[in-house]
C-alpha cells in the first residue's frame, strides 16, 4: 500500500489490520510517535490523518488510505514549529516520552480553536496522559502557542 | 593524562535524613577523575558533558551541566549533555555503586562535577598561558574564552594542549555570590529533542539485524510454566522464533506487532500457584490482624503501655493504602547484542552497575570483566519513578535470557497491561496507631504499629540496609517524625510479611505511607484537641525552625487566614523526606461526589537550589504523581493474578485534574537536599485533610474515597 507520511507517499508492506502506529515506528523509522497503552487511553500515540488527530495504536493501516498522515518529525526540520517553540520557551518536558502526542494534540485543537480556553484545553487534552505531571506547563505553552500562531508578543 | 598528584577534597555527606539506599562508610579521599571522563570539548567549541546518572525528566541532564559550565565559564549555549558509559569511574560518590534513585544526584554531584569544571579551566588557562607566554593568574576566562589582554583564544583551540597538561593539585570552586548560573531558572538542555520526537528512547533502538520479542510471563505471581504449543505462533507472518525464558516463552520476531500476535497465538499451560495465589482482600484483612500487635521494635522511648493507661485523651486510627504501580509512560523494554563474549546492552536504567553484573552472570563472564564486557547504552527513560531501579534486574536479566537463546539481537517489548502485570509494585501498608494526648491535646504517648513487605529484604541491599532486622523504607519519614521529640512514650514497630507479590520503591518510598499515616493522625489529634490544624503543628515544631518555616509560607501563601469560598475547605501537611522539607496546603471542593483539588500551594526547603525552574516542575510532577495515588491508584489481586491491566482500570490523574500548583523556594543555607520526590509525600495528608475540613468525613484509606 501506499501511505503519504509528512508529505512524502511511501510503499508500505504490512498486513492491513497492523496498527499505523506500528508501520510508522517500526517499518518506516519513525520512532517519535510513542507507545504507551495500546488501547487509545493515552494518547502517546496521537498522529493526525488530514489534519485530524487520531490514535494510532488503534488505527489499522488499512484505513488510512489517501489521507495525509503527519507525525511530530512532521512540524518542522528544526523545532520551530509555533507549538514546539511555546514548549521550549516554556520549558514543559520532563522525561518527554508523552510530549509527542501532546504536542500533536495540541497542533490540532490550535487549528480547530485558535484561543482556546481552559475548558477547550482540558476537553482537547484529557486524552493525553503524563506520568511526570507537566499539565501545569502545558496549557501555559498552549496559550502561549495561540499567541506565537497569531503572531502575537509573548 | 595522568591523574597522580590530584588531591581534591572529596566529601561524602554525613548525618542527613537516610535517603535509600544508606550511603557505605566515607572511604578515604580517592582521586578525582580525570576531567576528560566528564566532559569534551569540541574543536567547534563545543561542550559535551557525560552524565553519570540516568535522566527520567528529573532534569539532571542540565542540572549536572550546570555545575561544569559555572566554573568551566564556557559558552552555556554550546553545551549539550550524553548519558556516561557504564564505568566504574562514574560511580555514585556516595554508594558503591552507578544508579540514580533516592533524589540523591545533585547533592551527590555537586562538588564533582564543579571541581571537573574547575579543573578543566585550570587546565585551559595553563595551555593558553604557555602559548602567550605569560603566567596563568595573569589571564581571564569568560564565556568560553582565555584572554590575556587583546589575545584571545577560545577553549575549542585550546582544549588539547589543555588535556595532554597534568592537573593541578588542587582547584578553588566560586564563592557562591560569584555564580553566574547556579540559582538561575535555565531551560532544560534536552527539550529539543524532546520536542522534534528525536530523543530515542530504550523502545525507540533500531539497527540493522535487531529483532523484536514480546515475552508471555505468569499471569499470576507463583504461578509456573508447566507446557506450550509454539505451533500456531510460528505460522504467524514476522515471527521467526519462540525460545522460553525463566520463567515464561518469547516470541521473537521482525517487529513488535507480529511478535505480540505470535505471542496471542501461543497456547500455554500455566500450573496455578501453590494454595491458590496471593488475593488483596484476604491480604489486607491479615494486615489489619497482624496490626493489632507490636511488631519488630524500630524505636522506643519509655513505657508506652503506661503512657497510653496514662493519658487524658486517647485516639485509635488505622490507615491503609494499597499495591501501586509506577506506570510510567514508556513500558518496559531491552535490547540486548550478544557478540562472542560481549554484550551490549540499550535500555532505560536507574541502576547500571547491577544491570552489568547480571548479565554478566547470565552469559557466564567473570564478575571482574563485567564492566570491560558488558557495555550499557543507557537511553533516555520515559520515565523511572524507581521501577527502573531494580537490584533484581529484571527485566534487563529477562532480555539477556532471550538474545541468548534466540542467537540474534532482541529487543524486549512490554506491552502495558505486562509492564502493569509485571510486578515490583509499591507494597500495601497498613499502620495502627494509638496516640494519648494531655490536657493541652499533645501527644504524650504514641504507639505506631506498621505491616507490609520489605523492600529491601531479599535483595543484594539487604546486608548493608537493615537496621537491627527492620527495613528502614517501611517507616522512613515516621520513626524519627519531629512532632514526636517531645513524646515521653514511643513504640514504632514493624512487621514485614512476605508475599509471593514482588515489590520495589516507588517515588518517595516510605514517605508515600508514612506522611500519609503522621500527617492525618496529627490533623486528627489538632481537631480532637479543637485546635486550628496550623497552630496546633506549629506547637510542636517550635524547635524545628525549618518545618515551621516552610508550614507557615505555604500557609501564607495559601491564604490560610482568610477563609476559602464556599463549598472548598483546605488541609495541610509538611513532611521531611531525603534531605528536603515540603510543606503543601490543598484547597478542595467535592463535586458530583467527587473530590476535586483546585489548587496546591507548596514551599520547599531543599538547601541551596541549583535550578528554580527545574525544582519548579520537579514539585510540580511530584504532587501529580502523588494525586494519581491520593484518588485513583489502586491495584487489587485475585488468585495471584493482578486485576487491573491498563490506564481504563488504573486511572492516573489527566489534564481535566489537574490543580493549580504554586510553588515557592526557601532560600535556605541548609545542606542541599533532593527534589525529586520530596513533593509526592505530603499530598495525600494534605488532601485528606481538607476533605475532612469539608465534609467532617476522615478518610484513611487511599484512595480516598467520600462515603
Amino acid at each position: 500500500m501506499k501511505l503519504d507520511i509528512n508529505g512524502t507517499v511511501r510503499d508500505v508492506d504490512a498486513t492491513p489490520e497492523m496498527p499505523l502506529l506500528w508501520v510508522l515506528r517500526d517499518i518506516l523509522g519513525f520512532t517519535g510517535t510513542k507507545f504507551g497503552c495500546g488501547m487509545a487511553q493515552c494518547g502517546a500515540c496521537t498522529v493526525h490523518l488530514d489534519g485530524q488527530p487520531v490514535r494510532s495504536c488503534i488505527t489499522p493501516v488499512s484505513t488510512v488510505g489517501a489521507r495525509k498522515v503527519r507525525t511530530i518529525e512532521g512540524l518542522s526540520t528544526d523545532g520551530s514549529h509555533p507549538v514546539q517553540r511555546a514548549w521550549a520557551e516554556t520549558d514543559v518536558v520532563q522525561c518527554g516520552y508523552c510530549q509527542s502526542g501532546q504536542i500533536m494534540t495540541t497542533v490540532a485543537l490550535l487549528a480547530q480553536k485558535p484561543d482556546p480556553s481552559d475548558a477547550d484545553i482540558d476537553a482537547a487534552l484529557s486524552g493525553n496522559i503524563c506520568r511526570c505531571g507537566t499539565y501545569a506547563r502545558i496549557r501555559e505553552a498552549v496559550h502561549l502557542a495561540a499567541k506565537l500562531s497569531r503572531g502575537g508578543a509573548k | 593524562m595522568s591523574a597522580a598528584g590530584l588531591v581534591v577534597a572529596f566529601h561524602v555527606p554525613q548525618g542527613r535524613a537516610a535517603p535509600a539506599p544508606a550511603p557505605a562508610p566515607a572511604p578515604a579521599a580517592p582521586p578525582l577523575p580525570p576531567p576528560n571522563a566528564f566532559l569534551r570539548i569540541g574543536t567547534d567549541d563545543s561542550v559535551t558533558v557525560m552524565i553519570a546518572h540516568s535522566e527520567m525528566g528529573q532534569g539532571i541532564w542540565t542540572g549536572l551541566a550546570m555545575l561544569i559550565a559555572e566554573e568551566l565559564e564556557c559558552d552555556w549555549s554550546k553545551v549539550r549533555s550524553e548519558h556516561a558509559p557504564a564505568a566504574p569511574v562514574y560511580k555514585h560518590t556516595a554508594f558503591p555503586v552507578q544508579m540514580t534513585g533516592g533524589s540523591t544526584t545533585t547533592w551527590s554531584e555537586f562538588e564533582r562535577y564543579r571541581t571537573v569544571g574547575a579543573t578543566a579551566k585550570d587546565m585551559l588557562v595553563r595551555a593558553a598561558a604557555a602559548r602567550w607566554k605569560v603566567k596563568p593568574e595573569t589571564c581571564k576566562v569568560a564565556n568560553g574564552v582565555v584572554s590575556h589582554g587583546k589575545d584571545q583564544l577560545s577553549f575549542g583551540k585550546l582544549a588539547e594542549a589543555a588535556m595532554a597538561l597534568p592537573p593541578p593539585k588542587t582547584v578553588k570552586l566560586k564563592d557562591p555570590k560569584d555564580w553566574k548560573l547556579i540559582g538561575t531558572p535555565v531551560r532544560r538542555l534536552d527539550t529539543p529533542e524532546k520536542i522534534t520526537g528525536k530523543a530515542q528512547f530504550g523502545i525507540d533502538v533500531q539497527f540493522p539485524g535487531l529483532r523484536v520479542a514480546v515475552v508471555a510471563r505468569p499471569p499470576a505471581f507463583g504461578a509456573k510454566l508447566a507446557k506450550f504449543d509454539a505451533s500456531a505462533a510460528l505460522k504467524v507472518p514476522g515471527v521467526e522464533k519462540v525460545v522460553p525464558t525463566a520463567n515464561g516463552v518469547a516470541v521473537v520476531a521482525k517487529h513488535f506487532w507480529a511478535a505480540k500476535l505470535g505471542r496471542d497465538a501461543l497456547h500455554i499451560d500455566w500450573t496455578p500457584p501453590a494454595g491458590g495465589g496471593v488475593d488483596t482482600t484476604k491480604l489486607m484483612a491479615e494486615f489489619r490482624a497482624t496490626a493489632k500487635k507490636p511488631g519488630t521494635i524500630v524505636t522506643k522511648k519509655g513505657e508506652i503501655d503506661a503512657g497510653l493507661a496514662g493519658a487524658k485523651t486517647k485516639l485509635t486510627a488505622e490507615y491503609e493504602v494499597p499495591y501501586l504501580a509506577h506506570a510510567p509512560m514508556e513500558p518496559l523494554n531491552c535490547t540486548v547484542k550478544i557478540d562472542g563474549d560481549r554484550c551490549e546492552i540499550w535500555t532505560g536504567t536507574q541502576f547500571q552497575t547491577g544491570d552489568q553484573m547480571a548479565a554478566a552472570m547470565i552469559l557466564g563472564i567473570p564478575p571482574e570483566k563485567a564492566v570491560e564486557k558488558v557495555t550499557i547504552h543507557t537511553m533516555f527513560l520515559g520515565g523511572g519513578f524507581g521501577r527502573r531501579g531494580n537490584p533484581a534486574a529484571d527485566f534487563v536479566s529477562e532480555a539477556v535470557i532471550v538474545a541468548k537463546a534466540a542467537g540474534v539481537p532482541v529487543k524486549v517489548v512490554w506491552t502495558r497491561e505486562d509492564d502493569m502485570h509485571g510486578g515490583y509494585y509499591r507494597p500495601a501498608y497498613v499502620h495502627r496507631i494509638q496516640t494519648g494526648l494531655d490536657e493541652h491535646g499533645r501527644p504524650t504517648a504514641w504507639d505506631h504499629v506498621v505491616v507490609g513487605q520489605s523492600i529491601i529484604a531479599g535483595t543484594p541491599f539487604e546486608p548493608m540496609m537493615m537496621q537491627h532486622g527492620t527495613d528502614p523504607t517501611s517507616v522512613e519519614g515516621l520513626a524519627e517524625s519531629p512532632y514526636l521529640e517531645g513524646t515521653g512514650a514511643l513504640r514504632v514497630s514493624l512487621h514485614s510479611p512476605k508475599t509471593a507479590i514482588p515489590v520495589l520503591w516507588w517515588r518517595s518510598v516510605g514517605n508515600t505511607h508514612t506522611a500519609f499515616a503522621m500527617e492525618s493522625m496529627i490533623d486528627e489529634v489538632a481537631h480532637a484537641a479543637n485546635q486550628d490544624p496550623l497552630a496546633y503543628r506549629l506547637a510542636l515544631l517550635k524547635d524545628k525552625p525549618r518545618h515551621a518555616a516552610a508550614l507557615s509560607l505555604a500557609a501564607d501563601k495559601a491564604g490560610w487566614s482568610t477563609p476559602p469560598a464556599a463549598g472548598r475547605a483546605r488541609g495541610l501537611a509538611v513532611h521531611e523526606s531525603f534531605g528536603s522539607i515540603v510543606a503543601q496546603v490543598a484547597e478542595v471542593s467535592i463535586e458530583n461526589g467527587q473530590i476535586r483539588v483546585h489548587s496546591v500551594t507548596c514551599a520547599v526547603d531543599c538547601g541551596i537550589a541549583v535550578n528554580p525552574l527545574g525544582i519548579e516542575a520537579q514539585i510540580q510532577g511530584a504532587v501529580v504523581f502523588g494525586l494519581s495515588a491520593v484518588l485513583h491508584g489502586k491495584l487489587t489481586l485475585t488468585g495471584g493474578a493482578v486485576n487491573e491491566s491498563n490506564f481504563h482500570d488504573y486511572p492516573v490523574l489527566r489534564m481535566y485534574e489537574m490543580p493549580r500548583v504554586a510553588v515557592h523556594i526557601i532560600q535556605s543555607k541548609a545542606r542541599m537536599g533532593g527534589i525529586g520526590e520530596p513533593a509526592t509525600a505530603p499530598i495525600a495528608p494534605a488532601v485528606a485533610n481538607a476533605v475532612f475540613a469539608l465534609t467532617k468525613q476522615r478518610l484513611r484509606t487511599l484512595p480516598l474515597r467520600l462515603a
